[in-house]
């Protein structure tokens, strides 16, 4: 039996509604209703392996702001989440901070950085 | 009146309307030294400073970008051209004219004066305050917007609470559900008031579901107990008149209640200067070049209709800009683009005004609650026109319907259409030339037969 499973695509606010189906071994046979490549890569994965971006903010140290914005720069494991979070929430930065800047470099050795999102000056 | 200072075109507000805006106007032609950007805040950006998740801007930029992340795309563009902007600085007031005078004030120059041949409103929205919360008694501490909940954790850095239940299921509250989630907080409930969702579908599925925080449909808050903080929230399944249905209420302890009920466009400037303003969208009305009543003044971003997508409101924005700068520059060369006998300084005849000023009218019907824009003048038109609008209610597989006068010009089918999510259209200057004698064009979603 084939397996189908409808899904929103969150890569983007559009919200496509995707339709995938999958063989009896798992494997993703057809996805549909996708508008754009990232829609069909990520019902490909969702069905199989979800994973998702996780958005923060990092302790600054002598910044014009106490905190700054940060992300995974990749995909990580939905089941590592709070996980991530964790090491987030540990981690501290000196100003100033640029967009991109690596704050966590391999989270959990997941592969992936944890890079800032915003600009934060040293306050003079 | 003379003014303090002079700019060719103003632009109120600095997020991302106001930073497309002004980066689209010098693409078409105005020198950026003739521009001015006013802002209030102490930085560039507007509210997606604090709107740190991903998704913005996949489309625009092929990148998946955080809220401040886009919006420094746009600061740097802005910064590149070297388009003049003040921060700190707060419009209080604007007068229409051919020239019209901003009144502005700050801490460093005080009160001063600004004459502009253009404006553009680009002042973003606000959150429908607590006063949405229709319940009777103690207001005690614990009850936030789920916006100024957003700014205290993404931007200050500290948690608003720890157990938390939400009324509203629009954007922002079911971000800071996930936000407050991943923080170590406990949202308890997400309560919206109607049977749909106000949000979009994607936010319920990664910021609700992926938590598994239950979201109740038709239900709403009917207590709150705790005098000095909020120590629980009672909610009550509501019937189709909106009122509780006894028996339904179920009671969370919380310390934190957020609202998420909904944005309305910042008007109070637009209403002040006279321009004619629509009702579904508290927003101006505008005609196809995004002008409002008032020549000269255009208006884009969520202080014209509120927006879920700000790759929307850019591509809305390019476009206010470039109409903008099409007027200065035709203010300057020849009066082919401005009709009004005010700005031509001498009254037009009769019949011009006639021939220009009727422009084809834009009827949002049948499910269709408004649409942006209003009117639309064939001879100013561009090759393709976006018309977009928003829908009352849920619906599955009907279709969108264009008629021109009173017969069906097009009609598109879609699998879903919701309250939550801006739709378009897309008109073709070349059809409306075509069609004899028009003078409205009509939107509205046809149900599919029901069997
Ligand atoms: C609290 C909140 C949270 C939001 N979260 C999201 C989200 O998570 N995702 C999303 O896609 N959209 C979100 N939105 C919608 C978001 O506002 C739009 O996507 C986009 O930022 C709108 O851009 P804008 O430039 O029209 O408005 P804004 O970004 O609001 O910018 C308007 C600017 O005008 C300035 N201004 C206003 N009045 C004056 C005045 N009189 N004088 C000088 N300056 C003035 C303001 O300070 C502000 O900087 C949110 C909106 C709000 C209110
Ligand atoms: S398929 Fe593409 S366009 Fe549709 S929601 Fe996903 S990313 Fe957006």
């Amino acid at each position: 039996m084939n397996k189908i499973t409808e899904l929103t695509c969150i890569r983007c606010p559009i919200g496509c509604q995707i339709t995938v189906t999958q063989d009896e071994t798992g494997k993703v046979i057809d996805i549909k209703g996708n508008s754009c490549p990232n829609g069909y890569k990520y019902a490909g994965n969702e069905v199989v392996n979800p994973t998702r971006i996780v958005t923060s903010t990092v302790r600054v140290e002598g910044g014009e702001l106490p905190v700054v914005s940060v992300k995974t720069a990749g995909d990580i494991p939905k089941g590592r989440m709070m996980d991530c979070m964790r090491e987030i929430d540990k981690a501290n930065v000196k100003a100033p901070v640029a967009i991109g800047d690596v704050i966590i470099s391999n989270c959990l050795g997941l592969g992936v950085n944890i890079v800032a999102t915003r600009n934060v000056d040293a306050t003079l | 009146m003379t003014a303090d200072r002079k700019a060719k075109i103003v632009i109120i507000g600095g997020g991302p309307a106001g930073l497309a805006a002004a980066s689209s106007a010098v693409k078409n032609g105005t020198a950026a030294e003739d521009i001015l950007i006013i802002e209030r805040d102490h930085v560039l950006g507007g509210i997606l400073n604090q709107c740190i998740h991903n998704g913005f801007g996949l489309h625009t930029f092929n990148e998946e970008l955080t809220g401040p992340e886009y919006a420094q795309r746009f600061i740097n563009i802005v910064e590149e051209e070297k388009v003049p902007f003040l921060l700190d600085t707060i419009v209080v007031d604007v007068s229409a004219g051919a020239t019209k005078i901003i009144s502005v004030m700050n801490k460093t120059d005080g009160f001063f004066t600004i004459a502009a041949d253009a404006v553009i409103l680009a002042m973003g929205c606000r959150e429908r305050p607590r006063g949405a919360l229709n319940i009777p008694g103690y207001r005690p501490a614990g009850i936030y917007t789920a916006g100024t909940a957003q700014r205290f954790v993404n931007i200050e850095g500290r948690m608003p609470g720890h157990e938390v239940v939400i009324l509203g299921s629009g954007d922002i509250g079911l971000i800071m559900a996930r936000r407050m989630t991943l923080e170590g907080a406990k949202v308890k409930v997400v309560a919206e008031l109607m049977p749909y969702s106000g949000g979009l579908k994607r936010n319920i599925v990664q910021c609700l579901d992926d938590f598994g925080i239950p979201l109740k449909l038709s239900h709403t808050v009917i207590d709150i107990k705790g005098k000095e903080r909020v120590e629980a929230v009672t909610i009550a399944e509501v019937g189709p008149d909106r009122k509780p249905v006894p028996g339904t209420e179920e009671t969370y302890t919380c310390d934190t209640l957020l609202l998420s009920c909904g944005l309305i466009p910042e008007n109070e400037l637009s209403s002040q200067l006279g321009v004619e303003m629509n009702r579904v969208t508290s927003g101006p009305v505008v005609n196809e070049s995004l002008e409002t009543s008032v020549p000269g003044v255009f208006a884009c971003g969520n202080v014209l209709h509120v927006h879920d997508l700000v790759d929307y409101v850019s591509e809305e924005a390019t476009a206010a800009g470039k109409c903008a700068a099409k007027y200065v520059n035709a203010g300057q060369e020849s009066e082919v683009y401005r009709t009004d006998a005010e700005s031509a300084g001498k009254p037009a005849s009769e019949a011009d005004k006639h021939a220009a000023d009727i422009p084809i009218e834009i009827i949002a019907r049948d499910g269709v609650r408004y649409t942006v824009p209003s009117t639309i003048h064939i001879d100013r038109m561009e090759d393709l026109q976006k018309i977009r609008f928003r829908v009352g209610a849920v619906y599955r597989d009907a279709s969108v319907v264009i008629d021109f006068n009173d017969k069906v010009f097009r009609s598109q089918k879609k699998r879903i259409l919701a309250p939550g999510e801006m739709e378009q259209v897309i008109l073709k200057k070349s059809d409306l030339e075509a069609a004899p004698d028009l003078k409205t064009i009509t939107i509205r979603i046809e149900e599919a037969p029901k069997d």
